[in-house]
């Protein structure tokens, strides 16, 4: 992981925090991240909504069922404390006017809002409504929720959940999203929407150990992301199968072993990387519960100076090999293959949402994840499997470290947290994405990028 | 428990194995053992878990090393409560180790074990000669100062100089290579046959690790890959062009070339019952199904220092009641190329088997193309002890793969032992 010298001076060093505070210099806070067993908030929530506020009943009793502290908000209300979160159900808004009740009750909310802390607006899926007023001011709440996010400071989110209706009235549906955006798990992820649909939702006994019984394969694990989705992985309870390619296999059967996993030395390229996969699950279990795509390379050139070789390889381990290791797990007679109800999830890039400068065919794998992940996820959601994806911003590992140091600096700052991301980070996006709890949530690309500009 | 059951080979996993004084110059014996153990932790998913035992051993060995097996363990991921004991057969260290547990499992006395082995002649132990080791013992034994003064005064820097270890045998004061260079001769086996052999052992390991053969039997170690004494692209014409380095005389055949070189590596094989198998979910590569040690008299008798194979295998044949032609793969330890070749030749020689094994007949001829079809030796190297375990664990997933069949494992030790095993698929 490369060092934010930085950050490090203007919140360690004494003097560099003095200096940085009288000149005025941006100050990335340290971000509050998870912990296992912390509590879900560091303050008290204020819940509001508009209108009749359908879903705040739901995200009431959802917080208080985590053990935070729930107060009703209205314009008037004086806070006492820092607030640790702010949820507003703004599912009911159908008119442009009734913006105005979130502007009111929120902006006094916001200003006794805490470090880390949290502001979930949710809403109703715009595309679902036919009256175009009702759905510009359904798209609105983007607006507003992004902006926010850019405003707020000290390490704090703004996140929008859209709600189907048809979902609306099921608590069991928004619980682990929810519960994602306000906890310390999300927090690289900022200004982002996140649609939830109605699914069937399974109790959730252990909230700490969501993937506890369930069988998880990571591709891409021995170092980096991919070894940090799995420390993750694990300590939500996963059984873990960690691949990554022979020549790493020293490194991979030092993180499997670990964390009690099991190690598979594969090119995800092969012809049988797909059958192997499902030969390593059914030692563990009788099916695959969440397929992790994480493997990917890259191999930077300029377009114009781009061959074959440098083409193919990216597209052939970034994309296409997915395809394939998919194919196999997905063909019910397989023993060892995704289970209905499963998890696919892939890693996207905001190179594959924003382009790069030397990144044509990376790109071009990574946005073509996100391609597959949005038509996969409807071929696929008869068999109740989600297909997500996440595209990590800048995260702070060995590949970023070696960019030149004016880029690197560039694409650390030019977010909303004024900081690189953590491999971790990306590892709670992920599980979030694979808890039996996230059924509502398939088909999004969700970008853990701190509200990167780039690619935004 | 009176009856026996079956045991089963499950898996396995080594280091590449790596030219003596090379990238493993700093590994200890201990160091490549643990990460024999924990490649093939990892690949089973055994992270903490007890196994029934594990033997292991290495053939040089630092004294500090007494308990190098069970030391391994305690550095391994394996459960600390998995008892372990050191095995010392010279080359036949590996297999005899996966033996003694197939053995025990055998008998139900445990359910599942590691058997393994170990060699560096990198971190090879030096020791104080003999007479300084007998000063420093005078001293050590003293009294008084005076007494301590006058043994240490008795010092002479003659004395100084390191015993180092050798693979001479101690009571012919002759190398492997010199005494096998003998029998090269006595058995006719030509330079030609010779680089032949030793070319399609490099041939075959290349390609075996082209098709991917090796993903799941090695763990690359301080940053190596593969076996880095494979020449993928050796030939006989190329072996030809060596100089022999064993033997004497304008006849001598044994070339670096086509003799196995100073290694260093480990190796271990998971073995196991079918319950356990079962228990864990791993399919059994192949049955573990009998096996056979000789040794022969080569320093009063008539018979060669590497010969005893053949001895084992008669004697294991017999009481399987197989012929020499039942098999699909025969693994032979190919310390030279001409030891392996001097084996086959004695096995088809009616002289040998009738005189030497008190046969009726010959045992007869091989088919050589399934003969170390994956390489062997010449081509991946010989860290002694390391050599029965990656060949037991490659054997099996050749079963395995094959889904049928049987196969025999040979290998010669120094003090003219040798070693023998068959393999069998699971139905």
């Amino acid at each position: 992981m490369s060092k934010d010298t930085y950050s490090n001076l203007v919140n360690k060093n004494p003097i560099g925090r003095s200096v940085a505070g009288q000149l005025g210099l941006p100050k990335p806070e340290v971000l509050r991240r998870y912990q296992e067993g912390q509590d879900l908030l560091v303050g008290p929530a204020a819940v509001a909504g508009i209108g009749d506020a359908p879903v705040a009943a739901s995200a009431t009793a959802i917080l208080k069922a985590s053990g935070a502290v729930v107060m009703h908000a209205t314009p008037a209300t004086s806070y006492d404390a820092r607030l640790g979160a702010i949820v507003f159900d703004a599912t009911a808004a159908r008119t442009l006017d009734q913006l105005d009740e979130l502007r009111a009750t929120v902006a006094p909310a916001i200003k006794k809002l805490g470090a880390s802390g949290r502001l979930v607006v949710i809403g109703t899926t715009p595309a679902e409504l036919g009256d175009a007023e009702a759905a510009a001011t359904q798209q609105a709440l983007e607006g507003i929720t992004r902006s926010i996010g850019k405003e707020l400071r000290r390490g704090a989110t703004a996140n929008l959940l859209w709600v189907d209706q048809d979902a609306q009235g099921d608590a069991s549906v928004l619980a682990a999203p929810l519960r994602f955006l306000l906890s310390a798990r999300s927090a690289y992820v900022d200004g982002q929407p996140v649609r939830v649909r109605a699914a069937e939702v399974p109790d959730v006994a252990d909230w700490r150990h969501p993937l506890r019984g369930r069988v998880a394969v990571i591709t891409g694990a021995a170092r980096g992301i991919g070894a940090e989705i799995a420390k993750v992985f694990a300590r939500a309870g996963a059984t873990l199968i960690l691949v990554d390619i022979p020549a790493s296999g020293d490194a991979l059967s030092k993180v499997a072993n670990a964390l009690g996993a099991t190690a598979l030395q594969l090119d995800v390229t092969s012809e049988t990387a797909g059958a192997r996969i499902a030969e390593a699950v059914a030692r563990k279990g009788d099916k695959l519960d969440v397929m992790v795509h994480n493997a990917g390379i890259t191999r930077d050139k300029l377009f114009v100076n781009t061959d074959e070789n440098r083409w193919g390889s990216v597209l052939d381990v970034n994309l296409r090999a997915q395809f394939r290791i998919n194919k196999t797990l997905l063909d019910p007679s397989v023993a060892g293959g995704l289970a209905d109800g499963g998890r696919i999830i892939a890693v996207a890039s905001i190179s594959g949402i924003g382009g790069n400068r030397g990144q044509a065919n990376y790109a071009a794998s990574k946005a073509g994840v996100i391609g597959m992940v949005r038509q996969l996820s409807r071929n696929l959601a008869d068999r109740q499997i989600t297909v997500n994806a996440v595209a990590p911003g800048f995260i702070e590992t060995e590949m970023t470290a070696k960019i030149p140091f004016a880029t690197r600096e560039v694409g650390r700052r030019l977010n909303s947290l004024l900081q690189g991301g953590r491999p971790g980070d990306v590892g709670e996006a992920i599980a979030f994405f694979a808890e039996p709890g996230s059924a509502g949530v398939t088909g999004q690309v969700l970008r853990v990028c701190g509200q990167s500009q780039l690619g935004a | 428990m009176t009856t026996t059951r079956d045991a089963y080979v499950l898996g396995g996993n080594r280091i590449p194995f790596v030219r003596s004084g090379g990238k493993y110059l700093k590994a200890s014996n201990q160091d490549m053992l643990t990460s024999a153990l924990d490649g093939l932790v990892s690949r089973f998913g055994l992270s903490g878990e007890r196994l029934g035992e594990v033997a292991a051993g290495a053939v040089l060995k630092h004294s500090r090393d007494f308990n190098l097996a069970r030391e391994s363990v305690l550095g391994s991921h394996l459960s600390p409560t998995t008892p372990a004991y050191d095995v010392q057969q010279a080359c036949g260290t590996g297999l005899e180790a996966a033996i003694l547990v197939a053995n025990k499992i055998a008998l139900g006395q445990i359910d599942s074990g590691v058997a393994g082995g170990t060699d560096t002649t990198s971190d090879a132990p030096l020791a104080v000669n003999d007479s300084l080791r007998r000063t420093l013992m005078k001293v050590n034994y003293a009294k008084t100062p005076q007494q301590r003064i006058s043994a240490l005064a008795k010092i002479r820097p003659g004395q100084l100089a390191p015993d180092q270890p050798s693979n001479g045998e101690p009571r012919t004061g002759l190398s492997m290579g010199e005494h096998q260079a003998i029998t090269t001769k006595e058995w006719g086996i030509t330079r030609e046959a010779q680089d032949e052999l030793a070319a399609a052992s490099h041939q075959h390991l290349a390609a075996a690790y082209e098709r991917g053969f090796f993903d799941d039997l090695l763990t690359p170690y301080l940053g190596v890959t593969k076996d880095n004494n494979l020449r993928p692209d050796s030939t006989p014409e190329k072996l030809a062009k060596l100089k022999p380095v064993f033997g004497t005389g304008d006849d001598a055949t044994m070339t670096a070339g086509n003799s196995t070189p100073l290694t260093d590596g480990a190796s271990v094989v998971l073995l196991g019952s079918k319950e356990w198998a079962d228990e864990h979910r791993i399919t059994p590569l192949a049955r573990f199904v009998d096996a056979e040690t000789a040794a022969v008299d080569y320093v009063t008798g008539d018979e060669s220092l590497l010969m005893a194979p053949p001895y084992a295998i008669a004697r294991l044949l017999q009481r399987n009641d197989l012929t020499l032609q039942d098999f699909d793969f025969y693994e032979f330890h190919e310390a030279f190329a001409s030891t392996v070749l001097c084996h086959l030749a004695a096995l088809a020689s009616e002289d040998f088997c009738k005189g030497k094994l008190g046969l009726d007949a010959a045992l007869g001829e091989i088919d050589r193309d399934k003969l170390n079809v994956n390489g062997s030796s010449l081509a991946a190297g010989h860290p002694f002890a390391a050599t029965g375990g990656r060949i037991v664990a490659s054997t099996a997933k050749m079963l395995h793969e094959l889904g049928s069949g049987r196969a025999l494992i040979s290998i010669c030790a120094a003090g003219g032992n040798g070693v023998v095993a068959i393999l069998e698929a699971c139905e």
